[in-house]
Formats: structure tokens, sequence, C-alpha cells
């Protein structure tokens, strides 16, 4: 990359900071939306630091897949279920807060110092391909990644199905009680929620 | 503060370290299942800005790295789709999205 350094910090830490600030809005607002809005901002952070790591091809398939396909998909899933619900209270909730608190502190101080005492073996000519790297994942993923290639294409298709089965409706064609067909496009089987009352 | 030729490797380890223990939080704390979601989501971009930091530092002649993201990418794009599915017919069934409520494989 040809930017100057001083450039490439300041790019850095004002990603970073999104990111970081981004992520814990997204864990601690009320608002599940305002929650998804900021997870797309955070995509998009990450999506420039990889610009900033010389990877251009994997930050337009990072804007592509997650913040045109991802967070999409989760705007729709809260426009699906949002309905204001009042959570039921839980009487150990401040034990099990300070308990994952702590968890998360401790493992936060463990990768950090992981990060800080070990001794890197950095390449020296550094991003040396640049650009071509758009080429060479293609060559990887048409020479020695091929197999998992192929067989993401057989797990995107299981997705797609799953999904589709999963998250279809039941339509049903003639009414029970007198046999007639029915207007399906207004009358969905009314199913009785199953499981609400057994807790 | 000494002269640098480009962005230490521990600046992105940290930033991708703090990304994922914010993510571990999410997923532990949340009641909303949309938000336990996208804490995943938030976790698997630390684990890929990780890979995207050591195959541009380290192996940066033959960008495996770079591979593993896009298969990441990939996974997670099917995972989100398949746990939103979930999710949908978890919330026709119990009329909810409280974590709490889903107690059907409590031992």
């Amino acid at each position: 990359m040809s930017i100057a350094i001083t450039t490439q910090i300041i790019c850095f830490t004002v990603l970073s900071l999104v990111v970081l600030i981004g992520a814990l809005g997204v864990v601690l607002l009320e608002s599940i939306v305002y929650s998804a809005f900021l997870l797309g901002g955070v995509f998009m952070s990450v999506a420039g630091l990889y610009l900033l790591l010389n990877a251009s091809f994997v930050a337009a398939a990072q804007v592509l897949v997650y913040v045109g396909a991802v967070n999409v998909l989760i705007i729709f899933a809260i426009m699906l279920v949002n309905k204001k619900e009042d959570l039921k209270p839980i009487n150990d909730i401040k034990s099990r807060r300070i308990i994952s608190t702590s968890i998360c502190l401790t493992l936060l101080s463990l990768l950090i110092r992981v990060d800080l005492t070990n001794v890197w073996n950095i390449s020296i000519p550094q991003n040396s391909i640049g650009e071509e790297s758009t080429i060479r994942i293609g060559e990887h993923l048409f020479s020695d990644y091929l197999l998992p290639f192929e067989v993401a294409s057989v797990l995107l298709l299981m997705a797609m199905i799953g999904a589709i089965v999963l998250a279809r409706r039941d339509v049903m064609n003639k009414d029970i009680s007198t046999g007639l067909p029915v207007d399906q496009e207004l009358i969905e089987k009314s199913s009785e929620p199953l499981l609400t009352n057994k807790n | 503060m000494m002269n640098l030729e480009s962005i230490p490797i521990q600046a992105f380890l940290i930033v991708s370290s703090a990304l994922f223990c914010i993510g571990i939080w999410g997923l532990l704390n949340s009641r909303n299942a949309v938000r336990v979601l996208m804490s995943i989501e938030l976790m698997l971009n630390a684990v890929n800005i990780n890979l995207m930091t050591f195959s541009s530092y380290i192996d940066n002649n033959l960008i495996q790295g770079q591979v593993f993201t896009i298969f990441v990418i990939t996974v997670a794009a099917a995972e989100a789709a398949v746990g939103l599915a979930i999710l949908l017919s978890l919330y026709r069934n119990r009329v909810t999205v409280d974590m709490e409520s889903f107690n059907l494989l409590k031992w």
C-alpha cells in the first residue's frame, strides 16, 4: 500500500474506534433496531480494515455479503418478530452479569497478553503482492482449495433449502369443515401456539 | 516514539480480541434471540480480522488467510440464513424471542 504511514494510522484509529464502539452499541443498546443498523456500520468499518490490510477483494465480499445480505436478513427478521413484550424478570440476573463480565474480561486480558508478548514472525517485504491478491485468491480457489470451494456450494444449497423448509408456513388449500377450496391469499392455517404454556 | 514503517500487527490483533470478547459478552447476556445472532456475527468478524491480519503480515505471498476468510464469510451467510429461519419458526410456536423461555431441551 502506498499511503503514507500517518494516514494509515489515522484511518486505522478511526476504523477501529468505530468497530469497537459500534460493537458495544450492538450488545448494549435497548432498541434492537438501532443495534441492527450499528451492526451494519461495524461491518462497513471491518471492510475498511481489510482495505488497510491490502485485501480489496475480501473487503468487497465483506460489504456485499455482510452488509448486503446478512444485515438485511437480520433487519427483516427484526421486522417479522418485533413485538413489544415485557420480559419476565430473572432472579439471579445480577450474579449472572458479574460472572459473564468477569469471564469476558479475563479472556480479553489473556488474549491481549498473548498478542503483546508473543514474538510474531513478520515477513520483511510487507504487502509484496498488493493488488494481485485477487488473482492469487482465484488461483487458490481453483487449485489447492478446490474441494472446500465445491463443498461450500453444497453447503449454501443445503442452507437455502433448510431455511425455506424451516421458515415456510403451511397453507391449507381447502376448508376443513366444508371441504370447499379457500382463497389462499387470505387464510393461513391457524395453528395453536404449541408450546406457549408449557414452562 | 519510534519511527514506524507500518501499523504494528499487535494493533490489529488487539482490536480483533476486543471485538471477540464483546461478541461473547453479548452472546451470554442477551435476552433477545436476534441479538444473540448479531453477537455471533460480531465474533465471526473478529476471527476474520485475525485471519486477514496474519495473512497480510506473515503470509503475504501465498495469501491463504484471505481464502480462509472467504470461506468463513460463506459459512457465516449460511449460518445467518438458517439461524433466522429457526428463529422465525420458534417465534411461530412460542410467540416470543426471549432466550429464557426456550427451555425445551433443559435437563
